[in-house]
């Protein structure tokens, strides 16, 4: 299976500057890869655009050189803020469900704790509420999983233990996986393969 | 120092409470009052306001606590029972119009069309006095309680009806509400379990807001003549009534009433600001 962006432009209805400018990328669900990237350099756009998130841009996203079928995408993305991406008034099993049907053993190997599915976002920490976002975006009929600085914000143990859960179930479902990060040493060790955004975009 | 420091007067009650529970507090009040008007008129024996001319024209005593009118009835249970009548029209009112508002918002979030469409609708009901709509609409559905009842309602929706389609666009364009899109959610979906808890808190402080004005304009409406029918106890009837009668001195026929009527609606809007603040704190300090 492979994920395709074609000749990828986009600029922010806002403003004039475009961001991206004829990027082609090509995720293969064999290898890991890496986008690295300073920051402002488009980075999440590019993210977004690849999930569907973003609807206005030029260029095409093709999933084994077909459209993105409609309904559920089987591209899914994980945001770098957490708080961000929960309903505030949905307790955390209505967060999970939204999606699946979460099994016990992934729970524990996310390091959630039952207790929490029935809390309010608002009364977990940024750390135990990407465990949350992470989970919801594997859905099993997700092929293509984009993590847009998904550790970031956590620290050095929750990076590690997120992380070897995530490639776990990549590995174990034959999932594609792009990392986006602008810490280079955490992709030297993750992904097969590291592109850095300049070298694709031609703004 | 020392004595500016504890300074709480044992007796100063209201003080020593916190914020939280002084909200409470006028809440429970103001709640119980308006609930206790409403089952008092209720239990009113209709055969308690029939004319006695034996004690027409009476000032207020002890007897009759608002005094009687030029037919001997006892204005107090006149007022109560108009009271309950206002309250239960203000409450069918308010919550037809909170109806009309939230679907109407609804459908300004489903496509830019609809959206500028529900906005002219909105512009429309403003620029249109409320006064004139409601006596143009009461009279096309042929007076009485449900005439007024309807016009108070299709007039009083476009505030709350602007607040929530501002609330739920600004709702959609937000992450998780993308995210459900990218589940293969439908817009149904995300209306009814995204958007819909998130405005809830809103559309109650809004219904209950709504309240005051619709009485308010039941009984102005009633005063002019436009209204309710002149056999029922509204204090729009007693007021309008009233007027013939100030002239030769019988003051207490609107003061009481009238001064009742403020106080309902008073406690209405105490009620829906404190609720305000309870469901959204950040609006405490407004």
């Amino acid at each position: 299976m492979e994920l395709t962006a074609k000749n990828i432009s986009f600029r922010y209805s806002s403003s004039s500057r475009r961001i991206l400018k004829d990027v082609n990328i090509s995720i293969d669900n064999k290898k890991i890869l890496g986008l690295f990237g300073d920051s402002g350099s488009g980075k999440s756009s590019l993210c977004k655009i690849l999930a569907g998130h973003i609807n206005k841009y030029e260029g095409e996203v093709r999933l084994d050189g077909n459209e993105i079928p409609k309904g559920f995408n089987p591209v899914q993305l994980i945001y770098q803020h957490p708080e961000k991406v929960m309903n505030p008034k949905w307790k955390m099993h209505e967060v999970l469900g939204e999606s699946w049907d979460v099994p016990d053993d992934l729970l524990e190997d996310f390091g959630i704790q039952k207790s929490w599915l029935n809390r309010w976002p608002a009364e977990l920490s940024g750390g135990e509420l990407q465990r949350f976002s992470v989970l919801r975006a594997l859905n099993p009929k997700t092929k293509f999983l984009i993590a847009d600085e998904m550790t970031t914000m956590l620290d050095a143990i929750t990076q590690v233990q997120i992380f070897e859960s995530v490639l776990k179930i990549v590995k174990e479902r034959n999932m594609g996986l792009l990392v986006v990060s602008h810490d280079r040493n955490l992709m030297d060790i993750i992904c097969d393969d590291v592109i850095y955004l300049d070298d694709i975009n031609h703004v | 120092m020392d004595k500016s420091v504890n300074k709480t007067n044992k007796f100063d009650i209201l003080g020593s409470m916190n914020l939280r529970t002084k909200t409470l507090l006028a809440i429970g009040l103001s709640v119980f009052i308006l609930v206790l008007v409403v089952i008092i008129s209720f239990f009113i024996d209709p055969s308690s306001i029939t004319t006695d001319w034996s004690v027409m024209n009476k000032p207020p005593s002890l007897e009759h606590l608002f005094g009687t009118d030029w037919m001997g009835r006892d204005m107090f249970t006149r007022t109560l029972k108009g009271l309950g009548l206002s309250v239960q029209i203000g409450f069918f009112a308010s919550v037809l119009s909170s109806i009309i508002a939230v679907a109407l918002a609804f459908l300004s979030s489903f496509n830019k069309y609809l959206d500028s469409f529900v906005s002219w609708l909105i512009d429309v009901f403003l620029s249109i006095p409320h006064l004139l709509l409601i006596v143009l609409i009461s009279i096309a559905l042929g007076g009485g309680a449900f005439g007024v009842l309807v016009g108070v309602a299709f007039t009083h929706w476009t505030s709350l009806a602007r607040v929530l389609r501002a609330e739920i666009k600004r709702i959609k364009t937000s992450e998780f509400v993308t995210i459900s899109e990218e589940l293969g959610k439908s817009k149904f979906w995300i209306a009814r379990k995204q958007i819909l808890p998130l405005v809830f808190s809103q559309v109650i402080v809004g219904t209950i807001l709504i309240f005051p004005h619709a009485i308010m304009h039941e009984a102005s409406v009633t005063f002019l003549g436009f209204g309710l029918s002149p056999h029922e106890p509204a204090i729009g009837i007693i007021l309008s009534e009233s007027m013939k009668y100030l002239a030769t001195g019988n003051w207490w026929l609107a003061l009481f009433p009238g001064l009742s009527l403020l106080i309902l609606v008073l406690l209405f809007d105490i009620a829906g600001e404190n609720i305000k603040k309870m469901l959204d704190p950040a609006s405490a300090n407004d």
